[in-house]
């Protein structure tokens, strides 16, 4: 899941944001166009030993590539049936590759450092765009996914407690008027945090 | 004395009002706060949130004004919310960042430190409210009474002069209410909190009882809380 670290201090987790965002977009756009079996056995062996270097347990490292098996699941038989197993299997080791990065990252990165990556980044585009606006609005949306998580979880059980697991309004109602509210509590935290430009 | 002619370290509300809608919520409200530490009760919907946002501009006065420092909260918010922490009653609403330490960090991105200057602040703050082992921790996942800590640390790490905070112990069971109480006991800034906590509020050195959008009383604790308690009765 987005925004959960693993925290440590391994060669991985000590590497800059900068190289390590520089070394994802790499490596995730070659295996995007090199297609041979050679690349991907040593691509995927990488990863695993990337995995092992930043001391991530199996068990945290599955959880992150689970929610993309429920893709494959989908997307691999309409694969095989249109482009044969071969193509099926190289676009889901692919996939598989560029979630296993992009998961590492977040792992081994706070999310002040991405900011402060994205700073840095921004500096040439500094007269047309606010780094530390798209810092906080990056912020929020990680924040989001846990706030929101919670609020559907409780809005689930509340519209069971009432007998109403059926219903769809039951659901979209309180969660759109919660969340909300939250965000309009959000925006006054932040203004009374300082960050009211 | 300011220009406004308010002094250095004196709240003042002079004949304020607030509407929201049409529905009038504070009325006619004076005060000149000049005490360490100020209580606010009163029952639900009877202008406490309002009356405390207006401290820091969160709200501000549809007639009249207040005057922080001697700078117009109208105007002047801004520099208002420098001096002013808030801390709110739901933590979750006021937790932006990943882990604990991240979230304190947050505050201190507008202050422009050297980042060597800021993580010292930050470890120091962690370190006074016990949050230290918790630092590397996803801040959404603290317990109640933890995050209500995390959020009062976020607050304090600003060093504002004075400290409000809205209900803060309200959601927490009584164990946790007790903890975040003696926390705010033992805080050495200004403070200004609402809360129904009456025992937090006992050794203030003022407390102001709100009834219907006015202030019906307004004295040392053992004579405010009194009318208070008499009036819920
Ligand atoms: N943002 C708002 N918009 C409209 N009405 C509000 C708003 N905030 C508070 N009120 C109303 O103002 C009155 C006072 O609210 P509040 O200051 O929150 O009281 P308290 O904190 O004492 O419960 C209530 O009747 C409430 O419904
Ligand atoms: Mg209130």
């Amino acid at each position: 899941m987005i925004g959960v670290l693993h925290p440590g201090t391994s060669l991985v987790h000590r590497t800059p944001a900068l190289v390590k965002l520089a070394l994802l977009a790499v490596v995730v756009t070659a295996t995007a166009f090199i297609g041979s079996l050679a690349w991907l056995a040593a691509t995927s062996a990488l990863v695993v030993l990337l995995f092992a270097a930043a001391r991530v347990p199996v068990r945290v490292a599955l959880r992150q590539v689970v929610p993309i098996l429920w893709v494959l699941a989908f997307a691999v038989p309409l694969q095989v049936l249109f482009g044969g197993w071969e193509a099926a299997a190289v676009m889901a080791v692919r996939l598989l590759i560029a979630v296993a990065l992009a998961a590492l990252y977040t792992l081994t990165t706070p999310v002040s450092a991405t900011l402060d990556a994205m700073q840095v980044l921004l500096r040439p585009f500094r007269r047309w765009i606010d780094a530390d606006r798209v810092g906080l609005a990056l912020a929020l949306t990680i924040r989001c996914v846990p706030l929101l998580a919670d609020l559907v979880r409780e809005v689930m059980e509340a519209r069971k407690a009432r007998g109403a697991e059926g219903s769809l309004l039951a659901l979209a109602v309180p969660v759109i008027v919660r969340a909300l509210r939250t965000a309009e509590h959000l925006g006054e935290a932040l203004t009374a945090r300082g960050f009211d430009d | 004395m300011s220009a406004a002619g308010t002094a250095m370290g004196e709240i003042v509300f002079e004949g304020v009002s607030h509407d929201f809608g049409d529905e009038r919520v504070l009325e006619d409200v004076s005060l000149v706060l000049r005490e360490r530490r100020v209580g606010i009760v009163g029952a639900n919907g009877s202008g406490k949130s309002t009356l405390a946002r207006m401290i820091n501009g969160l709200v501000t006065p549809t007639v009249g004004r207040v005057v922080v420092d001697g700078l117009d909260v109208s105007r002047r918010g801004r520099e208002v919310r420098r001096r002013v922490g808030f801390v709110f009653t739901n933590a979750d609403n006021q937790i932006v960042m990943p882990t604990v330490r991240e979230d304190v960090a947050f505050t201190l991105r507008r202050h422009r430190l050297e980042k060597a200057d800021a993580a010292a602040r930050v470890d120091a703050v962690l370190e006074r409210f016990g949050l230290t082992d918790l630092a590397d921790r996803p801040a959404h996942r603290l317990s109640g009474g933890q995050k209500q800590l995390l959020a009062i640390a976020a607050v304090l790490v600003a060093e504002p002069a004075i400290v409000v905070a809205d209900e803060p112990t309200t959601l927490l069971d009584a164990r946790n209410a007790r903890r975040i109480a003696a926390t705010f006991e033992a805080l050495d800034e200004r403070l200004i909190v609402v809360s129904h906590h009456l025992e937090l509020l006992e050794d203030f050195d003022r407390v102001i009882v709100m009834e219907g959008g006015r202030v019906v009383a307004d004295d040392v604790p053992g004579i405010a809380l009194e009318a208070y308690r008499a009036l819920i009765a």
